[in-house]
Order: structure tokens, then sequence, then C-alpha cells
């Protein structure tokens, strides 16, 4: 197992050649014995995602520009409130047509809106039934960690081995990297609303279900929703990565330009993608702030 | 007396890893520390028995440490004793299924919080009716209690604020009225008032006295602050380090101390205020002469009459009988302070 002719003070013991060759080959082999056996599985799993994804893309290119324009401002409306916010939502995504990047910017909207959905539905729950049981959690957060830390490009490899190049590695790609924090924020939310209030709901007999729906997951929303704007700008982050392994969207024009020293075509896309990630976060803000009306008012709580 | 509506019964409590094997040993003589030092168990309560009247008002006293909060929370069970039995009208608390338990606390006991536990995203009415939207109670029907409850405790207008705009004695005011909108027999209050400014207090506890004249329920009052013990208390029971080493009524405490940590307890106490003629006199009234006052009247009045009238004795009387009489001499005695009961070094935490 060992190579003992090469150690020395500076080398530290290290696998013979060969074996460490056949370590990877064995990994390598199952790994693609494994999706030449379950891949075509996989993908046809996947297929209504595919659809979905697709077909919401084609909706935002097939809606009118001045009819897109109404919603993404009616959506900074009901968000914040603001008519400032309106009329730079507005303003952002004109001048992103202008720089003819409407294309490409409605292809980036549509895999952050499903991934961002996606992660809620996904997260909340698990986030959930985290704080519910601390055994669940022990086993879940050291997935987390790796989630959060192993390199995209790492996790890119066995994704794209499996389902190929597209839409669908894609998202899940953006979705390992954007569910930590809802699942975490979720979970410490629940688990920070004071023990008093839950002993108050247990005293007057509340059940289960009326202690999380009627205390724990309403004073846990400020929590949450944070993770769900944290959410939205990581899986925004991801668009360069997921572009590289054919995810339509902004990121394809930035890639190009890394690739070729295009500065202004870099320059132009990563601004757009800036300027949506300031909307979603400003606009996702103002609505958790709106959630804690409740904390407002001259005596602590 | 009238009927008992909560009887406790050699109650138990350790905290640790391995508390049932350990009741045994408490029972057998064996010491908190002793526990604590020889194999890590806090004893929390240790063999208490009590009896709570029905429509009465029950204080349960102690400093902090002595575990009157643990024993208030056996009550509706949010703590599971180790061993003993609680009955509550005949029914043992203890082997109510979790349905059972849910429905009890429902509807025979609601709580009052020290540091008050409203729920700080419902406004004030919304608090109100959290027990009675537990209940299942109609919307509307739910809806008429809450509001008639507030208004009650003297809220009306603050329906729509939420808690944290209001005051200590406001929050705490939402607390009672929540509590007592499900009707439950039973009120617990732990240390309810004890978070408040002085004069709040105060003014809180004639809120409850008023209310109680009235309702006639069950309470079972906690707190730390003898004063407040004396004024709302019928019985009051002396908790010190998971004992109950004396339960009696206010009189009874404050003239027979059962020993020197409740002797330490009265020392401050305004007497003359809390003693009542009745307590003190001669159960003899064949012999008494001067002016008639009645038997629940407090020394420092009865004082004030015999000055007034220049008399040496006075006649008890209860309802329009003569039922005793009291000296001057007797009534001085009664209001001295008593000597101090510990040694310094047994001072208490």
């Amino acid at each position: 197992m060992i190579d003992w002719t090469k150690l020395t003070w500076t080398q530290p013991p290290v696998m013979a050649r060969d074996d460490l060759r056949d370590l990877k080959k064995l990994i390598d082999g199952s790994f693609r014995d494994f999706s030449r056996e379950y891949g075509e599985a996989l993908e046809n799993f996947f297929y209504p995602l595919l659809k979905f994804l697709a077909g919401l893309q084609q909706l935002l290119l097939a809606t009118p520009w001045p009819l897109m324009l109404v919603l993404l401002g009616l959506f900074a409306w009901i968000g914040s409130r603001s008519w400032k916010m309106v009329a730079g939502t507005v303003a952002c995504f004109l001048v992103i047509g202008w720089l003819d990047m409407w294309e490409d910017t409605m292809a980036t909207l549509a895999i952050v809106s499903v991934a961002t959905f996606l992660c809620i539905a996904i997260g909340i729950p698990v986030g959930i039934w985290m704080a519910r049981s601390n055994r669940v959690q022990a086993a879940i957060l050291p997935i987390l960690d790796i989630m959060q830390t192993i390199p995209s490009f790492v996790y890119l490899i066995p994704v794209v081995m499996l389902l190929g190049i597209g839409k669908v590695p894609g998202l899940i790609a953006v979705m390992i990297y954007a569910i930590p924090p809802i699942v975490r924020l979720t979970n410490l939310g629940i688990r920070l609303v004071d023990e008093e209030v839950l002993e108050a709901a247990d005293a007057f007999g509340a059940s289960r279900r009326e202690r999380l729906w009627g205390v724990q997951i309403p004073l846990a929303l400020p929590n949450i929703f944070a993770g769900v704007n944290q959410t939205i700008m990581m899986s925004l982050s991801m668009v360069v990565v997921a572009s590289m392994i054919g995810v339509p969207g902004l990121g394809v024009p930035v890639l190009r330009a890394v690739t070729n020293q295009y500065l202004a075509l870099g320059l132009m896309n990563g601004l757009a993608i800036v300027a949506i990630a300031i909307i979603f976060d400003r606009v996702s803000q103002s609505f958790g702030k709106r959630l804690q009306k409740h904390r407002e008012g001259g005596h602590g709580v | 007396m009238s009927e008992t509506k909560i009887s406790i019964r050699n109650l138990y409590k350790i905290f640790g890893r391995n508390p049932a094997s350990m009741v045994d040993r408490v029972r057998g003589g064996l010491s908190k520390p002793d526990l604590l030092d020889q194999h890590n168990h806090v004893l929390g309560l240790e063999d208490i028995n009590l009896d709570i009247p029905a429509s009465g008002v029950q204080v349960i006293m102690g400093l902090s440490g002595s575990g009157k909060s643990t024993l208030i929370r056996h009550i509706n069970r949010l703590i599971e004793p180790t061993a003993g039995e609680i009955f509550i009208d005949g029914e043992n608390v203890l082997a109510m299924k979790p349905e059972k338990l849910r429905d009890f606390r429902r509807f025979k006991a609601s709580m009052v919080f020290q540091k008050f536990a409203l729920l700080p995203h419902r406004t004030v009415i919304q608090n109100v009716l959290y027990g009675v939207q537990i209940q299942g109670v109609d919307e509307k029907q739910a809806l008429d209690r809450a509001q008639r409850w507030l208004e009650r405790v003297g809220l009306k207008g603050f329906e729509l604020h939420y808690p944290a705009q209001l005051s200590g004695g406001m929050q705490q005011r939402v607390g009672l009225a929540r509590a007592l909108a499900t009707d439950a027999e039973i009120l617990l209050m732990d240390e309810a008032f004890s978070a408040l400014d002085p004069l709040i207090r105060t003014d809180m506890q004639d809120v409850l006295l008023d209310l109680q004249d009235e309702l006639h329920k069950t309470i079972v009052f906690i707190t730390h602050d003898l004063d407040e013990a004396l004024r709302i208390g019928e019985n009051i029971a002396i908790l010190r380090d998971g004992r109950m080493i004396q339960s009696g009524s206010g009189q009874d405490i404050i003239l027979k101390p059962a020993d020197a940590y409740v002797t330490d307890f009265i020392q401050d106490i305004n007497r003359a205020r809390v003693l009542q003629v009745g307590s003190v006199m001669d159960k003899d009234p064949s012999s008494a002469t001067g002016p008639e006052i009645e038997s629940t009247t407090a020394m420092e009045e009865a004082l004030q009459v015999l000055a007034k009238s220049k008399a040496q004795s006075a006649i008890v009387v209860r309802r329009g009988k003569q039922v005793g009489s009291i000296s001057l001499d007797q009534m001085i005695a009664a209001i001295a302070r008593p000597k101090q009961g510990a040694a310094p070094e047994q001072r208490y935490r």
C-alpha cells in the first residue's frame, strides 16, 4: 500500500503509484457503471422538471416586453411598497433590453426562480424536520457543510456524468449550492423561538401542529425569510458556473467574455446579474421586514 | 373548608441522568447536597403533599431555587414528576393520555407566566383569543369572549396593539385576560406579578382579588414575596430546597412559624397590618369589656379603636356574635418582632 522508497523528511508516506491509479479507476469505473445503469432512469425522472423549466423560459420570452415590465414592477411593489423600487426595477430592465440582453436575462430569471422555488419547497420542510430533532440535525448539518464548501466544479463532474449537459444538471448544481442557507436558517429560526412562549402554547393545550404553525413558524419567519433571500442571491451567483454545463442565460456571454477577453461583453452581462441581484435582494428584504411589524414599538420584547 | 380541588401526594422530582433510581435513596434520607455530591442528581421536589381547596387561593412561596415554579408546572404536567400523584377533581393527572391531557390544559387549567409569554406576532386581542381558539370555540363567540375579558382587565382600546407596544403591567393584564378567557376553573399563576414595579404589582393584586370575588376560581399563586403572599393567599405553603416546610393560613405562619427559616422570612413583615384580632384573642368572651371589634380587623386598626375609646381591652365579635376578648398587652406582644431565627452562617441563597 505504501511506496517506502519515496519516503523522505519532506515526503510523507505515499501510496504506490499503481495502487493509487487502481483506486481512482475503481471509483471512476463503478460510477460509470452506475450512470450507465441508472442514467436514463434519472433523466426520465427529471424530464418533467426539464419540461417545466423550458416552458417557463419560453413563456417569459413569449410575454410581450411591456407586460413583462408591468409584472416586474408589480412584483417590486408587492415586495417593497415603494414607488422608487418600482421605478428602479423598470428602469433596470429597460436598460437591459436596450443593451440587447433581454433574452439571456429572461433565461436567467427562469432558472433562478425555478431553483429558488424548489429550494424553498425542499429546504423549509427539511429545516423544520431538523429543528424538531437533534439527531436529524446532527445528520444533516455535515451534509450542508459539504454542500457549501465543496468547490462547485467538483460536483459538476458526477452530475454531468449522470445527466449529461443541459438545463437540469445546471439546475441541480445551482440547488446544491443555494439550498443550504434556507435549510440552516429555517432550523435556526425555529430553534431560536422563545422557550417561554412555547411553554405558554403547551400550557394552553396546543397540539404539536398548532404549536408549529401558530407559534414556531410565524416567529421564525424573519429568519426563514433571510434564508430565502440568501438562496436567491446564491442561485444568481451560480449562473456563470451553470452556464459551463449548458444552462442558457447571462452566464453564457460572461463565460465567452472570459475565454476571449471581451471586456465590454463581460462587464455588461456581469452588471446585469448584479442589477437583478440587487432588485431581488431589496424587494425580498423589505418584504421580510414587513413581516416583523410586531417588533416595532417602544418596549423591547 | 370546601372540597379539595387539587390534591398532590408524595410528589418527588429529581433532575439527572437516571432520576427514577434515586427516589428510594432520597426516601431513605439522602439529603439534597449529598445527592448532588455522590450521584450528580439534583433534588427538585421532595415528598410534597398539599391539598388545595376549590375556589380558594393557594399561595406557594419560596426563594429562587426552592422548587416553587417546578411544583406549579407539575399541576398541568408541563413537567413530569419522578414519583407521586396529582389528583384534580379526583382524577389522576399523571394517568392522562396525551389527548386527554391536552383537553385538560385547554378547558380546565390556564396559566399566567412571570415573563408574560405573550405571542409577540399577535395583537393584544389575538393573544387573548389564543386559548379560546385552541378550544375550538367558533370565531364570533370567541371574539366576543376575548373582547369581554380584555375590557374586564381594563385594556379596552388596545385591541390592535402588539404586546411589544405595551408596558409590563399592561402586558401582564393581557396575560391574565388570556388565561381567564378560557373559562378554566383552575388558574395557575407563576410569579405572575414579580416582574412588575411595586405600585403596578399592588394594582394587579387588586385586579386579581376583585376578579376572584366574582369568579371563585381555584388559584395557585407562586411568589417569592411574603407581603404578596399574605395579601392574596388564604393558604400559604412555604418551600425550601424542594421541601414543604410549612403550610397554613397567613395568620398561622406569622404566629407559629415552623422553624428558624420561616421566622427569618417573616422578620420584616408589618405585623400590625397583617395580623388579625381573631388570631390573637382569648376565646372566652365572658369576662370581656370594652368596645366591640370584628375578628378580621387588623391590629393597627384595632389599636386605634382602643386608643380612641381609652379602653384596655376589647370584645371580639364575628358575624354579630361575641367570640372572644383581647387586651392591649396581648396586641402589643403580638406585633412585636420575633427574634431572628437562624444563625448568620446559615443564611440563605
